[in-house]
């Protein structure tokens, strides 16, 4: 059974975009070893030559179709730049990106 | 409570087209419970009474000159759990993230209850992103459970739940991905259906977990369930998960005979885990099943012990990749202060969201990332592989599982906050059926000595909706359960 360090939440942390206090850290270190701990269990389970199932209807009769990529007209650009936290020109506007 | 609030759905309806009472008067009843009601509860996140009431209008006029008489919802006020879209009206999936967040379009189950002639009461509270059990991951608050205001109304759909108990609305719908509509409605005596995966579309549903997630009703009776899902089920062009195979009739048949049914009593669910005042509950729903000529068997789940395992491997994987799609962009907040493109998506993650779903956010990232992606997240899809040879095996044997829907009863606020791991062992029922692919219902079958409501569990086989509500109807009239009265009424 593996236990977690500091160093690698900080590294899933920088993967997911997401950012911990110093005091966030702490609750949440024992809270995430102690579900890592839970979900080994599975290390107990033969799963030789088992098949993965990543989606209940992939491999049945009844399975979900593709259809034909048939265009259709879509949502206004101005309607759903109304969500947008910030907008231009018909654009979502971020932080410039590329240096001068 | 005005009497209208204690009509069934169909009752409703056919008030409705008959035109003994007018949508816009049963609109005004359910706001004027909601008025009265939801300060106990805190069911609902949104009401919108003045978009209710132009709605409403215009169905009085539509049933006034002839049209909409087949609407299988005419005039019947919903309630609709926030993580699932209508246009125009903000839908926040409880998240400080979405706060702000107004659709553009409705979801394909929204378009389909319209279709019918259903409108909408408002958006129901619930775990930020459908994550939890018992509503008290809401960044806003937290549900009560109508029955006893010191309890959790269960979760993720806790606020469609109590709208229902607490009788603010006729009917919800609710969205699963590990009993977050079967778990809330043990808990607040009501019946909800978790549908087969594909049976309802996802479009227009905020995604948690894709290969999990699914869309159903809660209601007051078994009939009323069916007939929601008579509405919501059916293909739909704009999910590719959604089956092409057109929905069975689930009203026409719903009161014939149960005999001769097998019905399958997992050994695994009958543990030492669960609650002495559940299984006793459940005992004597069986009897009754066993008087109404159904066949008790007792069958095996031998990977059960490992649900819950693979559940939170795969449902917290799917649900990091799922919510990467939150960097103040294109909707949702963005926080005030960023220097560049990188800090502005780690500020607006980090204070958008709240700590359960950065959790799982964490821990979904964890097992999918390199060197972790096999041990975990590969090994919990071939386990998943040999719980779905579980149940396809005891469905040889037999036409239904029955067992508990919630190991215990309903915990109390608080209770269980600083201990996620408890919390996600609220849902070790329920779980494996969205694993699996399953349809599940819960339905009440009695009260605690406390006074709290105990839920019974039916799962059939894939697309076996119909045999399903038929049991579920059969059982129900045989329990003719009394509801004690609410405490606030």
């Amino acid at each position: 059974m593996s236990s977690i360090t500091v160093e690698q939440v900080k590294k899933i942390a920088e993967l997911a975009h997401l950012q911990f206090s110093p005091e966030e850290l702490k609750r949440f270190i024992p809270q995430f070893q102690e579900i890592l701990d839970y979900i080994a269990q599975l290390d107990d389970v033969s799963t030789e030559n088992v098949e993965v199932t990543y989606h209940v209807l992939e491999s049945a009769s009844w399975s979900a179709s593709m259809r034909e990529d048939q265009e259709e007209p879509s949502l206004p650009v101005e309607t759903v730049l109304k969500n947008a936290p910030d907008s231009a020109e018909g654009h979502f506007r971020v932080p410039a990106v590329l240096e001068e | 409570m005005n009497e209208i609030c204690q009509c069934s759905i169909r009752e409703l309806r056919r008030r409705v087209v008959e035109k003994e009472v007018s949508a816009c008067e049963i609109s005004r009843s359910f706001l004027d419970r909601i008025e009265q009601a939801d300060h106990h509860t805190r069911a609902f996140l949104t009401v919108e009474a003045d978009q209710l009431l132009e709605d409403a209008a215009r169905l009085d006029k539509k049933i006034a000159s002839g049209q909409l008489k087949d609407g299988l919802l005419a005039g019947v006020p919903l309630a609709i759990k926030d993580n699932i879209v209508i246009q125009g009206m903000r839908t926040s999936c409880a998240s400080r993230v979405l706060e702000n967040y107004i659709p553009p379009y409705d979801a394909t189950a929204i378009q389909r209850l319209r279709a019918e002639g259903a409108i909408f009461l408002g958006k129901t509270n619930c775990d930020e992103f459908a994550m939890g059990s018992s509503n008290e991951n809401s960044a806003y608050f937290a549900t009560k459970n109508p029955w006893n205001l010191e309890f959790v109304p269960g979760g993720s759909s806790g606020g469609s739940a109590a709208a229902v108990a607490a009788r603010e609305a006729p009917g919800a719908l609710g969205s699963e991905t590990g009993g977050s509509i079967r778990q809330p409605a043990a808990f607040c005596g009501v019946v909800g259906l978790k549908p087969t995966y594909g049976r309802v579309s996802r479009f227009g549903l905020v995604a948690f977990a894709s290969s999990l997630d699914q869309i159903g009703p809660l209601a007051q009776t078994v009939d009323d369930t069916a007939l929601l899902l008579q509405v919501l089920a059916g293909p739909d062009n704009r999910d590719s998960t959604c089956s092409t195979r057109q929905p069975d009739d689930y009203l026409g048949g719903i009161n014939e005979d149960v005999k001769g049914f097998k019905i399958g009593l997992p050994k695994e669910w009958f543990g030492s885990g669960l609650f002495s005042q559940i299984e006793e509950k459940l005992r004597e729903a069986i009897a009754k099943l066993e008087g109404l000529g159904c066949e008790i068997v007792e069958v095996s789940l031998p990977h059960t012990e490992h649900a819950m395992a693979v559940y939170c491997i795969i449902a917290f994987a799917e649900a990091s990749s799922n919510l990467a799609r939150y960097d103040g962009v294109r909707y949702g907040s963005r926080s005030p202060e960023y220097e560049d493109l990188a800090t502005m998506f780690r500020r607006t993650r980090s204070e958008g969201f709240g700590e359960e779903v950065k959790r799982r956010i964490m821990l979904g990232t964890y097992v999918l990332s390199a060197g972790y992606y096999d041990a975990y997240f590969l090994k919990a899809s071939k386990v998943r592989t040999l719980l779905k040879s579980d149940y396809l095996r005891a469905f040889e044997q037999v036409d239904f599982l029955l067992g508990p829907t919630t190991p215990s009863l309903p915990f109390k606020i608080g209770e269980k906050v600083s201990d996620p791991l408890q919390m996600y062992l609220s849902d070790i029922y329920t779980a494996p059926a969205n694993l699996v692919g399953v349809p599940g219902l819960s339905m009440p079958c009695g009260y605690s000595t406390d006074g709290l409501p105990v839920g019974l569990q039916i799962q059939a086989s894939h697309f076996e909706e119909a045999k399903l509500l038929r049991l579920a109807y059969a059982l129900e009239q045989e329990l003719a359960i009394q509801q004690p009265d609410l405490p606030f009424d």
